[in-house]
């Protein structure tokens, strides 16, 4: 019978196959010029003059610091942020108060501040010529500069990734069984950790990879407030810069490739997890909040 | 309403505020407070000195062009993804994240070394006499290519969920497919273009790691506000780059107004109970 059907059906808009092939081959071409090609570059002059300028750049003391810088630098970024996401979700999807839209868009702000801007609130936050950076000074903190200044910067730029992803999910999935849960004696974190997390971990860990691979790859706050010392404050992206800078561009595709490997395991761990229903559907689930109340 | 049982507003809703307050909302109001603190007059001749009325120009123009760019082939993209079967659609769907994935320094430098005079694409297009890295086109590029994703994301999910019923009542009524593209789907897919493009314009305004190699950063031609502030940061001149940075904030206040006004919008028209 469906064969009958799809035979007496009309192909729909654009399925002719002359259009078809032209605009699969158009589209595909820019796309291998436009996203392959930027991919495939980074190897290829990684590896120009050899292996061994490759594994040399990677071994030398300030490219093992930088990469350790970064992986710190994810270290505490990224659980706090979850921290934040989760609490975020749990107060915005569990509860009614006032100034929940307020909050929801003073969230997502980040998302439309230039990384620039970002690095300059912070230094007019705890610089010398910000708000506490006088007595931040005189009691010998150092903020700027530093990893702590690296770490808060990076915490700006990621700040909406974790609460994006279960806002819309939990809001959608409604507070029923919790308030079974609870009705049933089981306290907060239990009904929390064995009623709400099963249900979110994909979305969960969804977020936690995003705000990882930004966290891992942002430039232009970190720069700003790092000071860009080389061995020092340098993470792995300014530490790009500064060789490419110093004309040593196989050293700097060297230590790109580290950053582009992690792009392509973010995006393999991405549709993984889409696959397991993390990060769709949004729009609905958006909508939700908005309206569902 | 009735009454909630659920614990944990107080220290859920304590550190969300917090969090928020420390990280987002004081730096933003230092920032604000900084360039505030200029008398006016001070101000206004800041962020209306040539330099700066030049990397507005270049930063909104080249960002213009880069999210048309990305508008076509973004739908394009989106709807070949959505609308045909091809072997290799699923990494190719994967791989529009690419530019979201890889970070952005990594991305200047490949960009400058693909379009230099010496590099794959450089070579080629410098022979036809055009030059790509270190002039505006390379600024285009750079933002055409970290944007992208935002119009094929958003438009993805309303083509899938366009019903074919539509279409096929178009068809009966004998319309050519640009017809019924053009009455037809484009309206139905317009909030969510619009939508993405104001993300992508966004975006690429405030864009900087990407674009810094392949720019030549000439003041006055090639030099995007992000750089300037950058800049008179470098020359200690924190005034300066308060103001300008705080004309950098203010245009991504205004875009997110936009998006979310154009976001409701989209919603209201494409989700169906």
């Amino acid at each position: 019978m469906s064969a009958v059907a799809s035979h007496k059906k009309p192909p729909r808009v654009g399925d002719g196959p002359v259009f078809r092939r032209l605009l699969i081959g158009i589209v595909l071409s820019l796309g291998a010029l436009l996203i392959l090609a930027p991919l495939l570059v980074i190897g290829h002059e990684a590896f120009k003059q050899g292996v061994k300028v490759y594994t040399s750049t990677l071994n030398h003391p300030d490219t093992r610091h930088a990469i350790m810088m970064t992986v710190i630098t994810a270290l505490i970024a990224v659980p706090v942020n979850t921290a934040f996401g989760v609490a975020a979700a749990w107060a915005i999807t569990k509860f009614d108060f006032r100034g929940k839209r307020l909050l929801l868009v003073v969230i997502e702000i980040p998302f439309s501040v230039s990384p620039i801007v970002a690095g300059v609130a912070y230094l007019f936050v705890y610089g010398l010529q910000g708000l506490f950076g006088p007595w931040l000074d005189a009691h010998d903190i150092k903020i700027l500069f530093a990893l702590p200044g690296i770490v808060l910067a990076s915490m700006f730029v990621t700040a909406p990734f974790v609460a994006r992803e279960l806002i819309p999910l939990m809001q959608a999935q409604g507070r029923d069984l919790e308030e079974a849960a609870t009705s049933l004696g089981a306290s907060g974190w239990r009904t929390f950790f064995s009623v709400t997390l099963p249900n979110v971990k994909w979305a969960l860990l969804y977020g936690v990879v995003l705000c990882n691979a930004r966290v891992m790859g942002e430039f232009g706050a970190v720069s700003i407030v790092s000071g860009n010392i080389r061995g020092q404050t340098n993470t792995l992206p300014l530490h790009i810069e500064l060789l490419y800078h110093d004309y040593q561009a196989a050293g700097a595709f060297a230590s790109a490739s580290i950053l582009a490997l992690l792009a392509v395991f973010t995006i393999i761990a991405k549709v993984a997890l889409e696959r397991r229903g993390a990060g769709r559907r949004k729009a609905q689930a958006t909508d939700a909040v908005s309206t569902g109340h | 309403m009735r009454r909630n049982v659920l614990p944990g507003l107080h220290l859920s809703l304590g550190i969300t505020l917090f969090y928020v307050g420390l990280i987002v909302v004081l730096p933003l109001a230092a920032l604000v407070f900084k360039a505030a603190s200029l008398g006016p007059a001070e101000y206004w001749s800041i962020v209306s000195s040539p330099r700066a009325l030049a990397s507005y120009k270049v930063t909104a123009l080249s960002a213009l062009v880069a999210t048309l760019f990305n508008l076509v082939f973004g739908l394009a993209l989106a709807w070949v993804l959505t609308r045909y079967r091809f072997p290799g659609r699923r990494i190719v769907d994967a791989m529009v994240d690419l530019p979201f994935a890889l970070p952005t320094a990594v991305a200047g430098i490949s960009l400058t070394a693909l379009f230099s005079n010496n590099g794959w694409f450089g070579s080629v297009l410098s022979e036809a006499g055009l030059k790509v890295a270190y002039t505006p086109i390379g600024i285009m590029i750079a933002m055409c290519f970290t944007s992208l994703p935002f119009i094929v994301r958003t438009v993805q999910p309303v083509l899938e969920d366009l019903d074919p019923a539509l279409e096929e009542a178009a068809q009966s009524l004998g319309g050519s497919d640009w017809t019924i593209f053009r009455k037809v789907i484009l309206p139905l897919l317009t909030p969510a273009l619009l939508a993405g493009l104001s993300l992508s314009f966004a975006r690429s305004l405030g864009e900087f790691g990407a674009i810094i190699f392949i720019a030549g950063n000439q003041p006055m031609s090639t030099e995007i506000t992000a750089l300037l502030i950058f800049i008179r940061l470098e020359e200690y001149d924190y005034q300066a780059a308060a103001a300008i940075a705080s004309v950098l904030l203010l245009t991504a206040f205004a875009m997110l107004a936009v998006t979310n006004w154009l976001q409701s919008r989209a919603l209201r028209y494409t989700v169906k109970g």
